[in-house]
């Protein structure tokens, strides 16, 4: 297949961010052209598809005009946001613990943290690969419990894989044993080897 | 305050990586009459941080304006990231910030809370860095910026320029690289928060400690690492002392997840601007990868101070500031401004 896309008049990182995306779009090996208007964008697309593993070469087409060429190979694109290192290592087999230790995200205001974590979660339902494990402890445990909308995205994650763990002694303390809505109560032992055996944690 | 402001969205560039490069500004202001004075000790011609004025045995006038476009969503936060950094190039000088005025460019898009919460920002880190705001200039554009001119004051003997490296010194930078690439992933939505979040941190932490403990050293050269990147601002710091740094890659502190990003093409413009400015004065020794080289060559929004400090005196400044590393030294000149070696 033969894709191009037009980035002309945009800055980096937007060439890098819709040529990844097109990468990611192609079911089989082809070649994507990307148009763009400034030096940057066509190193920076060369770094990306040499990232890959693909074979790229670029062409001036203008003063002001570039033409780059990637040869795409199908399903290889690499994942994103993932630590350097991890790239290169074979997925152990924890696969990617999430690790949810509050029901906010992040320091700062509650209400503003709370909404974040919810759409970290929700965000997490669309994602390419799914984690192998959420884990919830102290104040996360309201996330499997009485917050309905981290709740039915937890579900979401559950139904397609995910194993979703709440720390008993979180449940306790909270009283919220009774109304687990999702996923397994834990304990210290399990979260603790869920972690150590994980090729990747991720504490949002 | 909770604002959904994407500031960033309204501005082309991020942070220090909007400057213009170091050698298109040398043919800009290539041949102006000027006038001269001998009390103007650091001036255009000098590629320091700020200009500085002597007014008497006791008093050095020191003199610097920096201002950019958002580098970070949140309004407050980036109103102390741009004061930090306008305010770090008297530190980097060795002086004492005292005064400051605001420039301010505000769009159409932008709501008054959002500027209310940039000059709050502004005011919060110039009152830590014990600075009066006293005016400023405030226009509208098509482009949000903001930033502080900045006046300051030394001792002439406290000064510390960019161009007074000596052979044996030891180099010193106190800030991580790596915050232009990272914002750039932010951008793209490739950062994680927590991982901004410590970065944002870093850029509104003031230079202040960093300068004071370097006066009670024998420091002889400093600037600070902004937009031309730690080897645009080595590379002058060089070839103002006519010296030559070796830079130790193993030991500059960077951000790892620069890295990654760097190989996935998430690189400022400002970094191949600050490499066609600087890697023909530059030898490679051994192997250094691409991306720690877009590492070395990231601009820095706020950045950490390079100091050149008397090797006996070296580690015990380094002790003395939270985050510092020794990255190298310095020799007599060499063919090279900059030696890198793996």
């Amino acid at each position: 297949m033969e894709r191009t896309i037009d980035c002309m008049g945009m800055a980096c990182p937007l060439p890098v961010i819709n040529a990844k995306k097109a990468i990611e779009a192609f079911t089989e090996d082809g070649t994507l052209y990307i148009k763009v208007d400034n030096e940057t964008a066509v190193q920076n697309l060369t770094r990306l598809g040499e990232h890959n593993g693909f074979v790229v070469s670029s062409t001036r087409d203008g003063e002001k005009a570039f033409t780059v060429t990637m040869a795409v190979v199908a399903g290889v694109a690499k994942a994103a946001a993932v630590p350097a290192g991890a790239l290169s290592c074979q997925t152990p087999a924890g696969g990617k613990v999430v690790v949810l230790s509050a029901d906010t995200m992040g320091t700062g205001d509650e209400k503003l943290g709370k909404k974040l974590m919810k759409a970290f979660i929700f965000a997490l339902t669309s994602q390419d690969e799914i984690p192998a494990k959420v884990i919830c402890y102290n104040t996360g445990a309201r996330l499997t419990t009485v917050d309905a909308d981290t709740v039915r995205d937890l579900k979401i994650l559950e139904a397609a894989g995910t194993t979703v763990m709440t720390c008993g002694t979180c449940l306790d303390f909270y009283g919220l044993k009774e109304q687990l809505q999702v996923g397994i109560i834990s304990n210290m032992y399990d979260i603790v080897e869920a972690q150590m055996t994980a090729a990747l944690v991720i504490r949002p | 305050m909770e604002t959904n402001a994407r500031l960033t969205r309204l501005a082309s560039c991020a942070g220090c990586g909007a400057k213009v490069g170091a050698g298109t500004l040398a043919s800009l202001l290539g041949d102006f009459r000027t006038r001269t004075d001998p009390k103007l000790i650091v001036g255009f011609d000098k590629s320091d941080d700020a200009s500085v004025y002597v007014v008497n045995d006791e008093t050095a006038l020191i003199q610097t304006v920096d201002f950019f476009p958002p580098i970070v969503d949140d309004p407050y936060l980036f109103g102390q990231i741009a004061a930090a950094n306008a305010i770090s190039d008297v530190y980097a000088m060795g002086g004492e910030p005292k005064l400051a005025l605001n420039v301010m460019c505000v769009t159409e898009a932008m709501e008054e809370a959002w500027i209310r919460e940039i000059l709050r920002g502004g005011y919060d880190k110039a009152y830590e860095a014990g600075v009066i705001i006293s005016g400023g200039h405030t226009i509208r554009g098509s482009e949000p910026l903001y930033g502080l001119a900045v006046t300051g004051f030394a001792r002439p003997d406290q000064i510390r320029r960019n161009d007074a490296a000596r052979p044996g010194d030891a180099l010193i930078l106190t800030k991580p690289l790596g915050v232009g690439i990272l914002a750039t992933a932010a951008k793209a939505e490739l950062a994680g928060a927590s991982l901004m979040d410590k970065i944002y941190r870093q850029m509104a932490t003031l230079n202040r400690d960093a300068s004071r403990a370097m006066q009670r050293y024998r420091v002889h050269g400093c600037t600070d690492v902004t937009g031309f990147g730690l080897m645009g601002h080595g590379c002058e710091m060089a070839q103002g002392s006519g010296c030559t740094l070796h830079i130790q890659v193993g030991k500059v502190p960077f951000h790892p997840e620069a890295l990654e990003m760097a190989d996935m093409g998430l690189v400022p413009a400002g970094a191949y601007r600050n490499r066609d400015f600087a890697e023909g004065s530059t030898r490679i020794r051994g192997s250094v990868s691409r991306a720690m080289q877009d590492i070395l060559y990231d601009p820095q929004t706020s950045g950490g101070l390079l100091i050149a400090v008397d090797e006996r005196d070296a580690d015990a400044l380094r002790k003395e500031i939270p985050g510092a590393a020794i990255i190298g030294y310095v020799t007599e000149r060499e063919e090279w401004s900059i030696v890198l070696e793996a």
